[in-house]
């Protein structure tokens, strides 16, 4: 069976003060291979945790994880991970960057350099290749980023906010470089996100978490990622029905935010 | 007090000067950005006021010295030298009384003078005569060679004219003069207002004798032997640091049994001045050579194990985790994440360890050595060579200057990733 599955996934948090957090509780997913999954919720829902759990960095409490039904366990090159910001390597150059995973497996030189400059011009980065990692800006990093995840060949490419420490525009244009690569590569995308319009606009299948336990609450199918394969995505955004799940999915955010507020208020 | 206000006096007089003949036409917001605490880069160094500052230092120091590298008009009063005169009045027991001249030659200190010679005159108080040389005082055994003295019963009642008993001070046009409790004039020919070169010899006394110890060198070894030694020294002790310091600090940071083992000798250790150490390292390695090394090592292990630590401890967990799903293993992450993620921490902590080795070597070697930039010093300073002494602190500062330009400039080039992620 090819695609990500996950099972009954539990994750409870030891606190030094002798308390537990349930982070998640009984979160089913099952991801077809090439499939893009945007995941939204409020702050604490557990987002994270889920993608740190599916990359192998935290072990779960409860729950199976197989992909390509090889059970999950741990860090593997098979998931790629894209993060916020501050894990390139500023020691390295662009092109050093790029090449990190080929480069651990062992792979020579001449092996992986025309791929690594190929993928370095699918991101727009052809003349920075001997840069240092400090002298790009925010943009050029996280594209450096995705190349670099890209040149490893994941089966999984899992994206922790990777647009959101850039300025709205230049998010845009990452968001069509995304689905641009997601379209070209045809991997299986998992992206966390706190935009609703860049999870809508990104996710094939979107999924709303709920916080405390953090668990899936609502999953919808949406067309907007095959339409903004190839149109603009402010185009998109003029969709009559975008309009419409953008104010359905954020009043839900919204309802749940104001419940976890009145709980604090309540237990004080 | 006087260099203070003059200080002071050229601090702002140049500060107006410049401003006026530079700042006129500059009309920028620096001067609304220094008000912006916290941004320091707003604030930077004017050029010519550091230009000026040194040139101070040397014209108030000049002026102090009475050096020749300033005109004469600009110097401060000099001491007195030459034939100072004053005259003194006995009375004897019967109550006559006789004038006497007392002629004293005032001398340099580096150099000696006969002295001068005073017919005896007339009466029964006979004129006196006597040397003594700059910044010194001297009595004057006046009844020596007079014909009724003190055991006569005779004594000093007036010096140049103005009455005096045993306490008082007389102000001649050469200096005071004292009659101490028994009754003999003390003479202090005038100090004016310059510094003894004992205590801070002219600008150019320093000079000639830097000029002289290069070429001939201070006990028996060349200036750059002296600068040498201390050098290796600095050098050897803070490599034996690193090399124990930085895998110990490696250490630390990656497993909890060593973080738990070493953490309190580190933290105990690290505010241990070194200079503390060296009774201690005296008592177990002795004076030699090797006590020093020791020193030093210890000096610089505790810094760097620290700075390794915190240089991995602080590596962005995000690396470390694209890293493994880049498919690194973990000695791979430890070669390529870890260990160039620590640089930078490692060469701030190289330059603060090279700056502490550089004075603990000096003090070192104030204790005891055979050779060494401490050493010179110190030993000058017994002979009273205060040129020396002023020699060697400006040597051992452009030294210690010129090690931390250095280690800039490699840290410049060997991790310009520093502070830029």
């Amino acid at each position: 069976m090819t695609g990500l599955s996950i099972q009954n996934l539990s994750m409870r948090f030891d606190l030094p003060d002798g308390g537990a957090v349930q982070a998640l509780q009984d979160v089913s997913l099952d991801l077809k291979a090439g499939e893009l999954l945007s995941v939204l919720g409020p702050s604490g829902c557990g987002k994270t945790t889920l993608l740190n759990i599916v990359a192998g960095f935290l072990a779960p409490t409860g729950g199976q994880m197989t992909l390509n039904g090889n059970t999950i366990a741990g860090p593997s090159a098979d998931r790629g991970m894209v993060f916020q910001k501050g894990a390139l390597f500023e020691w390295m150059s662009v092109r050093d960057n790029v090449s990190f995973g080929p480069r651990m497996q062992g792979q020579r030189e001449s092996d992986y350099l025309e791929e690594v400059d190929h993928l370095l011009e699918v991101v727009g980065l052809q003349d920075f290749k001997e840069k240092a990692i400090y002298e790009l800006s925010g943009g050029m990093q996280q594209r450096v980023a995705l190349a670099r995840c890209l040149a490893n060949h994941p089966d999984v490419i899992l994206m922790d906010e990777p647009l959101g420490a850039l300025d709205a525009l230049t998010r845009e244009k990452m968001q069509s470089l995304v689905l641009k690569l997601w379209k070209e590569t045809g991997k299986t995308i998992i992206l966390i996100t706190h935009s609703v319009e860049e999870a809508l606009l990104l996710g094939e299948r979107l999924v709303v978490m709920a916080p405390r336990p953090g668990r899936i609450h609502k999953e919808y199918r949406l067309p907007f990622a095959d339409l903004g394969v190839d149109a603009d995505l402010r185009e998109v955004k003029k969709h009559p029905d975008f309009g419409v799940k953008r104010e359905e999915i954020l009043s839900m955010i919204w309802d749940m935010e104001e419940e976890i507020m009145g709980r604090s208020e309540d237990s004080k | 007090m006087i260099p203070l206000l003059i200080y002071i006096a050229v601090f702002v007089g140049s500060f107006y000067l410049v401003t006026k003949l530079q700042g006129a036409g500059i009309r920028d917001y620096t001067s609304l950005k220094t008000v912006t605490f916290g941004d320091e880069s707003a604030v930077r160094p004017n050029r010519i006021a550091g230009f000026v500052s040194i040139a101070t230092i040397f014209l108030i120091w000049g002026i102090f010295t009475g050096s020749g590298l300033l005109p004469k008009f600009l110097h401060a009063p000099a001491p007195f030298e030459g034939v100072a005169e004053f005259t003194y009045t006995v009375q004897a027991e019967d109550g006559s009384s006789d004038d006497a001249l007392v002629r004293v030659v005032v001398h340099p200190r580096d150099q000696s003078a006969d002295s001068p010679v005073v017919p005896e005159g007339d009466g029964f108080a006979k004129n006196d005569a006597a040397v003594v040389a700059q910044w010194r005082t001297i009595l004057i055994p006046w009844d020596k060679n007079d014909a009724v003295t003190r055991k006569d019963g005779a004594k000093i009642v007036a010096i140049n004219g103005q009455p005096v008993t045993p306490g008082d001070t007389v102000n001649t046009d050469f200096g005071p003069v004292t009659l101490s409790d028994k009754g003999t004039p003390n003479f202090a020919p005038d100090r004016g207002m310059q510094m003894e070169p004992l205590y801070l010899p002219a600008p150019e006394t320093v000079w000639v004798r830097t000029v002289k110890i290069f070429k001939e060198g201070f006990r028996n070894f060349s200036i750059w032997e002296h600068l040498g030694f201390s050098l290796y020294r600095v050098i050897l002790g803070f490599v034996l640091g690193a090399i124990v310091g930085v895998p110990l600090g490696y250490a630390m940071g990656l497993s909890n049994w060593f973080r738990g083992w070493f953490d309190p000798i580190v933290e105990f250790m690290r505010p241990v001045p070194p200079l503390a150490l060296i009774p201690l390292v005296i008592i177990w390695a002795g004076i030699g050579e090797s006590g020093k090394i020791i020193l030093l090592f210890l000096a610089a292990l505790w810094i760097m194990a620290i700075a390794a630590r915190s240089g991995v401890s602080g590596v962005n967990i995000s690396k470390v985790h694209a890293a493994y799903s880049l498919g690194a293993s973990k000695w791979q992450i430890m070669r390529h994440v870890i260990i160039p993620n620590s640089l930078p921490e490692i060469f701030t902590g190289a330059r603060v360890a090279m700056g502490v080795c550089w004075g603990t070597v000096v003090a070192a070697e104030l204790v005891a050595a055979e050779q060494g930039a401490g050493m010179m010093i110190m030993t000058a300073s017994k002979f009273q060579n205060t040129d020396i002494v002023i020699m060697g602190i400006v040597l051992i500062g452009v030294i210690g200057f010129g090690i931390d330009m250095l280690m800039r400039w490699a840290e410049r080039h060997l991790v310009p990733w520093k502070g830029k992620s």
